[in-house]
């Protein structure tokens, strides 16, 4: 255990796991590096909280291997790999008080009793929770379990801490300070991290890089700007909030764009991937880059023209549900204020539209179940 | 209730606001007081029919003893006699160990029995069915495999390790090996139920912190099931303290195994001195609520609160 502490790379060499005939995670290859804070990322079923438990031990696997520099460790049982792990339910000993609980891991690695002693006080003095040690976890609110847990398993100074989906049980607010929280001792501490969730927000926030995964396969690794500028398909743009996912036809080469038209649209677009004219494309745009201006000033490349159906009121800003002539849904933000049934002039920037292939067989039932694209699939034979 | 008539004749004017009488009924709700409670009335009605008033009626009879001498006089007859007297420790000697090794055989095959794996219903099926079999199929079925012609001797006598039949029946062992095979499928499906009450991710948790199975069955399960263990302990112990059956069909009722029911049975239906029989009844009754007591004394010391599983 003593030479897991320091280690330079954590190596996943095409991890798979098989349930039955399902792969709930296929072929994952990673590599970590010490102090790195990885997300794994997206949507329920894809695999996410099966690596995690992969990783700690918990699921034996059925492909590939793990590895700590040169130490295989997807061979050893939980208790031997010296990672520590944040429950989604905290999963805290509830008859142990908060002490007990920080202090279990120290105990079971038979350590003197003064070091038990220092370094569960520290612990509980990392998460602030001095006035509530001596509590049992049933005794403490959602946020003090929370703290209660992560406190457990830094305590053993782990070579990696797993964490799964560790705020989902936590009200909006609280989930924002926790997410400070997890950044702040992530950045004291430097331990290694590989963090679960599929709220791509709570990723992009605390993560240096992440994993995008569906339906057990990896979509996309990479640091929060690529992911967030430069999905690779879409499914990861539709993960990363391009909510406007319009099906269009590509066209010719316009500049260092593509044209796509379609649903009384014509637009520029940036191609990722091979879109050769006359395929099907998904364009994506996320609604803060649909950007509400009054029809003048220079001509834009894409401009579209939608009237407002519904208005939301968030604060600094509006969330606008607006319609094309021909049918089209858009999601705009806006912090002009607008209301329902104004014209409005909407702008994109080329690079802002991302025109991706439609990969998958499944993709017609899925996009199906998209915003914006039933409104298009009507008029489809008419396009 | 009021507004619903109102609310279909919209022409009539409005109720005049009556405060006492929703007020009233609202602080009853509050303290849990409303028309729900009459559910609970059948179950009044039997445990006054068919509990409370037998037992007062038993107990009222014990303090009029047939030969007379004061209320307590067969109190002082069964304490003082020590062919009575000794029932109780006969008694005990039999449900104490029969109770707890029912428990304690129960945890570690119930604990290795949690989750899901193949066969596991079957085995289930062949732990738990014992309890359809009743006492006296049992007896029948120790008497035939543990008797002196049985084929447990027979066996042992084949391979030279005894000289002639160990006595297993017609004595303490009988019963004892009657209770354990009717008291061990109460006890199984009682503590699967409570370890199945654990929330599993904290012996993960444990695991994860660096404890081996042992650690994590000793430090986290054992201390979560403890007051599930005390409250088995108790159901199986009082079901055993009640043995009647067997204690004649494969103990031997006249010496080593003269339990306190049969001290009863026998002054009720052999004596016909139903004040005498109350009285044991009432000494039996006390007996049982000492050891539940004890044990419950001892439960209180343990956490008893939430395990985090479904339970």
């Amino acid at each position: 255990m003593k030479g897991q502490d320091q280690f330079a790379t954590l190596t996943l060499r095409g991890v798979g796991r098989r349930f039955g005939a399902t792969d709930a995670l296929k072929n994952l290859d990673l590599e970590i590096g010490k102090g790195e804070f990885i997300a794994l990322l997206g949507p329920s079923g894809c695999g996410k909280s099966t690596a995690l438990n992969c990783l700690a031990g918990l699921l034996p696997l059925t492909a590939g291997s793990i590895w700590l520099d040169d130490t295989r460790v997807d061979v050893l049982p939980p208790e031997r790999r010296g990672f520590g792990m944040v429950f989604q339910n905290y999963a805290l000993f509830p008859h142990m008080s908060v002490r007990r609980n920080v202090a279990f891991g120290l105990r079971m690695r038979r350590l003197a009793k003064s070091e038990v002693t220092r370094r569960t006080e520290e612990a509980i003095q990392l998460v602030q929770l001095q006035e509530h040690a001596d509590k049992l976890p049933g005794q403490l609110s959602g946020g003090q379990q929370q703290r209660v847990a992560i406190a457990r398993a830094v305590v053993l100074e782990p070579s990696l801490v797993l964490m799964d989906e560790p705020l989902s049980n936590l009200d909006a607010k609280l989930r924002l300070e926790m997410r400070t929280e997890i950044r702040r001792l992530h950045q004291s501490l430097g331990l290694t991290t590989v963090y679960v969730t599929h709220d791509q927000e709570e990723a992009l926030s605390l993560a240096d890089r992440l994993v995008v995964l569906r339906a057990g396969e990896v979509q996309q690794i990479g640091t929060p700007e690529d992911l967030h500028n430069r999905p690779a398909n879409w499914h990861v743009a539709d993960f990363m909030g391009y909510r406007n996912l319009l099906r269009l036809t590509a066209g010719d080469k316009v500049g260092d764009g593509v044209r796509v038209e379609g649903s009384g649209l014509s637009l520029v677009a940036t191609a990722v991937g091979g879109v050769p004219p006359g395929t099907p494309v998904l364009t994506a745009v996320r609604p803060e880059d649909l950007v509400v201006t009054g029809g003048t000033g220079a001509a834009a490349p894409n401009r579209i023209g939608a009237t407002v159906e519904v208005v939301e009121y968030q604060g600094r800003e509006l969330a606008v549900e607006a319609r094309t002539a021909d049918g089209v849904l858009l999601h705009v933000r806006s912090e002009q204020r607008l209301a329902p049934g104004d014209e409005v002039t909407l702008d994109v920037a080329v690079d802002r539209l991302l025109a991706f292939p439609e990969d998958d067989g499944d993709v017609a039932e899925e996009a199906s179940t998209l915003d914006g694209v039933p409104a298009m699939s009507g008029r489809e034979s008419a396009g | 209730m009021t507004g619903a008539p109102v609310a279909s004749r919209p022409e009539a004017a409005p109720p005049p606001p009556r405060q006492e009488d929703p007020g009233l009924r609202h602080r009853l709700a509050e303290r849990g007081i409303d028309r729900n409670l009459l559910l609970i009335l059948p179950a009044i009605v039997f445990i006054v029919g068919l509990f409370i008033y037998p037992f007062l009626y038993g107990l009222g009879l014990s303090f009029q003893p047939k030969e007379g001498g004061g209320p307590f006089a067969d109190y002082e007859r069964f304490f003082t006699d020590p062919y009575q007297r000794n029932t109780i420790w006969k008694t005990l000697g039999l449900a104490i160990p029969a109770a707890l090794l029912n428990v304690l055989a129960s945890v570690p095959i119930a604990y290795r029995m949690r989750g899901r794996f193949r066969g596991k219903r079957l085995l289930t099926i062949v732990l738990v069915v014992p309890i359809t079999l009743g006492t006296v199929l049992t007896a029948e079925g120790l008497l035939n495999f543990l008797g002196p012609a049985g084929w447990f001797n027979r066996t042992l006598l084949e391979i030279g390790l005894v000289d002639e039949p160990i006595r297993l029946i017609n004595n303490y062992w009988g019963v004892f090996f009657s209770l354990i095979i009717t008291g061990f499928p109460f006890a199984f499906l009682l503590i699967s139920s409570y370890l199945s009450g654990i929330d599993p991710s904290l012996e993960r948790a444990a695991a994860t912190m660096g404890a081996g199975w042992w650690d994590r069955f000793r430090h986290i399960t054992l201390p979560l099931l403890t007051p599930g263990l005390a409250t088995t302990f108790c159901l199986t112990f009082v079901l055993a303290f009640s043995v009647f059956p067997s204690a004649i069909l494969v103990g031997e009722p006249a010496g080593e195994t003269r339990v306190i029911s049969i001290a009863a049975y026998q002054a009720a239906y052999e004596q016909y001195d139903y004040p005498m029989a109350s009285t044991i009844a009432m000494v039996m009754g006390a007996v049982e609520l000492i050891v539940i007591a004890a044990v419950l004394v001892w439960r209180s010391r343990f956490y008893t609160g939430t395990t985090g599983g479904k339970g």
